[in-house]
């Protein structure tokens, strides 16, 4: 696939919460980029920063966290830097943020047509007058069966699967250029799931979407991505395209993350990755994912690895692959262990 | 061989009251339900949520009490028990549920949490007891030393791994698992799994496993039963049900698993619900392999 220009670019994040002790990063220096008409996956486990992520381009990280470094280029802005106005603009209307637990992001006295007219009012894409009838085709372009009655429900009068379809309506109500979908089937039963898997793909398909998917199940990642970037304890640890993440994993973790995966001929041991995620502000020294490492060798624990470029997209945070090492963005405060 | 476990035309049904003057509405949790399973088995009870997985679990240790239907435990008949003996029967069939976060009393030690069955059960003397917590621990792979710590100081794969040493405590021959990794990361969903299948070959436990993961029941499973709408559909040894799936809903439910792979195309069947008769009953389709087509 020809690269076009980045619609979104986040260069050098670092976001974290300010404690008593100090600063604590959840992401650390993370940096990738998504075009229009391109997914993103970004997979990881709980504690990986993945969220953060997602938070710190909308903006939405609440003290005590703050986003220390970094820039996110969007359209040619740096959200970082344009006024809390400019960016109610940008929110919603032209990035939109698709969460995990629809019951939670929907409020729950008013209908879902009367939600999805105050999106479309707010940001001048309707009057009073043509909002009902867009919220309809809205609910219709997601494929709610009967939109003109679903309009008038409240939101805990619709299934999970309908609710998400609900939500993902709203989302797209102003036509955002970039969807950031974080674990948006997580809670779903995996019928419905394939079903808002499909919606996604084929709404990004119709829209020129540049969708940044984040999840934890590597089987959506291989449905949906066109790239894969891997966070471990707050770093991208390694990115590929998805048929060579999946063909090559390079990195200990990937692999790791692979080998979890129940597969393989029934009743055998899984490689599972021992230990588990070390606790933010608790990171060890070096590479994060030492402690847990079947592969660690000396260099391991002393400093965190730098990025090995493999070209072509791919590129990974390992010593296995080269003896890149990374000067100390962010220094983690000790912590007490808990 | 009698089976370990019987159960037979199980029916739990819930009843909602519509208000003061309208007859209140009855739903079938779960609706004819019979299954067995033979001792040392790991049978997988699979569904989607709705689907009357957890009520059956629940209806054979009286956890709740089922509206109709007979379960046999090593051929005794579980639900003419009387209470006492069915606190006894309980020590024989232990449950380890979902959630490491909220199965665990927050207020007691890790040690004392895992004792807590043998003291009601009045197993052993106060030093005997201890001594068996310390070795649970290790079986499950704990840190003995870490028994006087609050669940809040666990991560949740090892919270999980107290349930699981609080449910063997009396050595139990049934564990039903409830999703018993499902609220896991998939690192730790992974210890867990290898956890359970060493803790079965070591202690000639028999599963009832209870999941939604098709990929998980299909690697630890001997026999499935799929169950929609509080029917089971379809039946059968895990290798046969996941080679041929006989019923248009396991189908379905088969072809909406996400592989891992993105080599591997996608043919994603869609549901019907108008395509099959819901009341067809059971028939065999293949050796042990039974579908309600």
């Amino acid at each position: 696939m020809p690269e076009r220009a980045p619609l979104l670019t986040v260069e050098h994040l670092t976001t974290g919460f300010q404690v008593r002790d100090g600063f604590v990063p959840a992401v650390i220096d993370v940096s990738f980029h998504v075009s229009a008409g391109d997914t993103l996956c970004i997979v990881g486990e709980s504690g990986s920063g993945k969220s953060v992520t997602a938070l710190s381009i909308m903006r939405l990280v609440e003290p005590p966290g703050r986003i220390a470094e970094g820039r996110i280029i969007f359209n040619g802005h740096d959200l970082l830097t344009v006024s809390e106005r400019e960016m109610q603009a940008i929110r919603g209307a032209q990035i939109a943020l698709i969460f995990q637990e629809p019951m939670t992001a929907l409020n729950p006295v008013f209908t879902i047509g009367n939600q999805i007219e105050e999106t479309l009012r707010v940001h001048g894409r309707a009057t009073r007058r043509t909002a009902p009838q867009q919220a309809i085709d809205l609910l219709a372009a997601v494929s709610i069966p009967e939109p003109q009655k679903r309009v008038r429900d409240y939101p805990h009068q619709l299934s999970g699967g309908m609710r998400q379809r609900a939500l993902i309506a709203m989302s797209l109500a102003c036509e955002p250029s970039l969807v950031i979908a974080d674990e948006p089937t997580t809670a779903l039963d995996v019928t419905i799931q394939a079903q808002i898997l499909e919606l996604l793909r084929d709404l990004q398909q119709r829209m020129g979407l540049a969708l940044l998917l984040i999840t934890h199940d590597l089987g959506v990642v291989a449905e949906m991505a066109d790239r894969v970037a891997v966070m471990y304890a707050g770093r991208i640890v390694e990115e590929a395209p998805v048929r060579a993440l999946f063909d090559d994993p390079k990195h200990p973790y990937t692999r790791g993350l692979m080998g979890s995966i129940p597969g393989g001929a029934p009743g055998t041991r899984l490689r599972a990755i021992q230990g588990t995620v070390p606790p933010l502000g608790a990171l060890p020294p070096g590479c994060a994912f030492a402690p847990r490492c079947p592969e660690r060798f000396d260099p391991c624990p002393k400093a965190p690895p730098g990025t090995t470029d493999f070209g072509g997209g791919r590129g990974v945070k390992c010593y296995l692959h080269g003896p890149a090492v990374e000067p100390q963005v962010a220094p983690p405060a000790p912590v007490e262990r808990v | 061989m009698t089976p370990l476990l019987e159960v037979r035309n199980l029916v739990k049904e819930f009843t909602r009251s519509q208000g003061l003057f309208s007859a209140p509405s009855v739903v079938r949790a779960v609706d004819v339900v019979s299954f067995s399973i033979a001792e040392g088995e790991t049978f997988g009870l699979v569904g989607e949520s709705g689907s009357g997985k957890t009520t059956t679990g629940r209806c054979i240790l009286r956890l709740i009490e089922p509206t109709a239907g007979e379960v046999r435990f090593k051929g005794e008949d579980v639900l003419a028990f009387s209470r006492a003996r069915m606190r006894a029967a309980r020590r024989d069939m232990q449950i380890v549920f979902q959630d490491p976060y909220s199965s665990l009393n927050p207020r007691m030690r890790a040690g004392d949490i895992v004792e807590e069955p043998l003291i009601i059960h009045r197993t052993g003397r106060k030093v005997e007891r201890r001594a068996r917590v310390a070795e649970l621990f290790e079986l499950v792979g704990l840190d003995p030393t870490q028994l006087a710590r609050y669940p809040h100081q666990f991560s949740g794969g090892q919270r999980q791994r107290i349930g699981l040493a609080r449910a063997l405590a009396l050595n139990p021959s049934l564990v039903i698992a409830d999703e018993p990794v499902s609220a896991l990361d998939v690192s730790v969903q992974a210890q867990v799994i290898n956890l359970l299948m060493d803790l079965q070959e070591r202690l000639k436990l028999t599963y009832l496993f209870i999941a939604h993961d098709l990929r998980l029941v299909r690697h630890i499973c001997d026999r499935v039963a799929v169950m929609y709408l509080g029917k089971i559909v379809e039946t059968g040894p895990t290798e046969s049900l996941f080679a041929a799936p006989a019923h248009p809903y396991t189908r379905a439910l088969l072809s909406a698993i996400p592989i891992p792979d993105p080599a591997v195309p996608r043919q994603r069947i869609v549901l019907d619900p108008a395509s099959f008769d819901r009341t067809a009953p059971l028939r065999e389709v293949s050796s042990g392999h039974h579908a309600a087509v």
